[in-house]
């Protein structure tokens, strides 16, 4: 199966009004080629769900510039005026989570969990609006799974099966998107050969991936 | 004394309390700092919670690498023996106990060690990040800041702003003085340089413990 395909046939699999889970740190490990894109096609109301949205000219922060976005789950976006913006003026609906719940959230959903107990949380604004549940004392917010139509990934070396060598500090949330969407499509640094990555050194098994754009180099 | 020297006070005087073998999680500004500060002759392992621990201090100028960032995505090294992961061990890492401190800024901290360091509300929301994970998570909760903001206590009976996290913070640290969360109340059990304990009150909203065995910041 050639899981190998242009980035305009990537980004077809992209409607208006989907949920899209975006890898990255601050835009370090964002598949910034496949955004590009996005933003040039101008699919709309999306809902993003993704760490951050990076600065208004770096990573998916673009896509909130250009007003594609319906809805944000995010942990911090005190790094993209414009999406702070958005929500004030109430153009644009964004949920804080904190960035543990939601690394956890997204794992769940790509894990077959129902959801799972953190303390943290408890005793903010956080804890509104959810089940407290009680374990051996101690208190506990029952937080729901995460998925999404379609997973944007970026990885360093990819083979040609979608294994994925993520250069230190790019993996961050890119394992976890790969599990929880039912398109999950990686753009690749580098595209290898099958075997030319040891089995030993694969972060994210090509079975979670359906389709590799690629390659800077 | 000017800001820069303040935050020495408080970066220097926090470093003391880190041991040889820790892993810490410093927040941005002047957390960052502390890492300056650590004595040749202890180890202490900095995690990044964007996925690695074993940060080290920022690349020569031309040797960035752009897969290589911090929590504030400025280029950073990793030191030998350091290691990579994903965010969910990292928030593992952080949430399951395996952080020994902590080190982060604060709008308002108060009397039970309840923090609000994320959002002041119709102004600036920029979202928690990772802090609530590390409050609640961390062993040790260290919070280093400039004892008022602007002449005006931030050390409060109660804090005002959405809280990080409730009853989590162990230690105060400020150019002022060292305090400690107590089931009581703050005890105050260091001063700062050429700082009263009556300067200490009148900068303070909430209600002080003067240790017996108060002592001044040894600082080096």
């Amino acid at each position: 199966m050639n899981k190998i395909i242009s980035i305009e046939a990537a980004i077809d699999n992209i409607k208006d009004g989907m949920t899209i889970m975006i890898g990255g740190f601050l835009g370090v490990g964002t598949p910034h080629k496949i955004v590009d894109a996005l933003v040039e096609k101008g699919v709309k109301d999306l809902t993003i769900i993704a760490n951050d949205t990076a600065f208004p000219e770096i990573g998916l922060g673009k896509l909130i510039v250009n007003k594609q976005v319906k809805k944000v789950i995010a942990s911090h976006i005190g790094t993209n005026a414009e999406t702070g913006r958005q929500m004030n003026e109430k153009e644009m609906e964004v949920d804080l989570v904190p960035q543990g719940t939601l690394a956890e959230q997204v794992r769940a959903g790509g894990s077959g969990l129902g959801g799972f107990l953190t303390p943290t949380g408890i005793g903010t604004v956080v804890e509104e609006g959810k089940r407290k549940i009680e374990i051996d004392g101690k208190e506990y917010l029952l937080e729901l799974p995460l998925r999404a139509d379609v997973a944007l990934l970026a990885g360093s070396i990819v083979d040609k099966k979608g294994n994925i060598y993520y250069n230190k500090s790019t993996r961050n949330f890119n394992p976890l998107i790969a599990m929880a969407a039912d398109t999950v499509i990686v753009e690749a640094e580098e595209i290898v050969e099958i075997g030319e990555i040891d089995p030993n050194n694969v972060m994210t098994p090509g079975i979670f991936i359906d389709y590799i754009v690629g390659g800077a180099k | 004394m000017d800001r820069q020297q303040i935050k020495e006070i408080i970066a220097k005087r926090v470093a003391l309390e880190l041991r040889d073998g820790d892993v810490v999680n410093l927040g941005i500004g002047l957390p960052t700092m502390v890492a300056n500060y650590i004595s040749d002759d202890i180890d202490v392992i900095f995690q990044s919670e964007n996925g690695f621990v074993g940060l080290g201090p920022a690349p020569k100028e031309g040797e960035e690498d752009k897969d290589l960032t911090n929590a504030g995505a400025q280029p950073v090294t990793i030191k030998a023996g350091g290691a990579f992961f994903d965010s969910s061990t990292s928030f593992a890492i952080i949430r399951g106990g395996h952080v020994d401190a902590t080190v982060l800024g604060a709008l308002q901290v108060d009397e039970k060690g309840n923090l609000a360091n994320w959002m002041i509300p119709g102004k600036m929301v920029p979202g928690m990040g990772g802090a609530m994970d590390l409050v609640v998570g961390a062993k040790k909760v260290i919070i280093a800041m400039q004892h008022t903001a602007k002449g005006k206590p931030k050390i409060l009976n109660e804090c005002t702003l959405p809280l990080t996290a409730a009853g989590q913070v162990d230690m105060i640290i400020t150019e002022m003085a060292v305090m400690k969360v107590t089931k009581d109340g703050l005890l105050v059990t260091e001063l700062g340089p050429e700082v009263s304990v009556e300067d200490v009150k009148a900068a303070t909203e909430a209600e002080l413990i003067i240790s017996e065995n108060l002592k001044r910041m040894e600082l080096k």
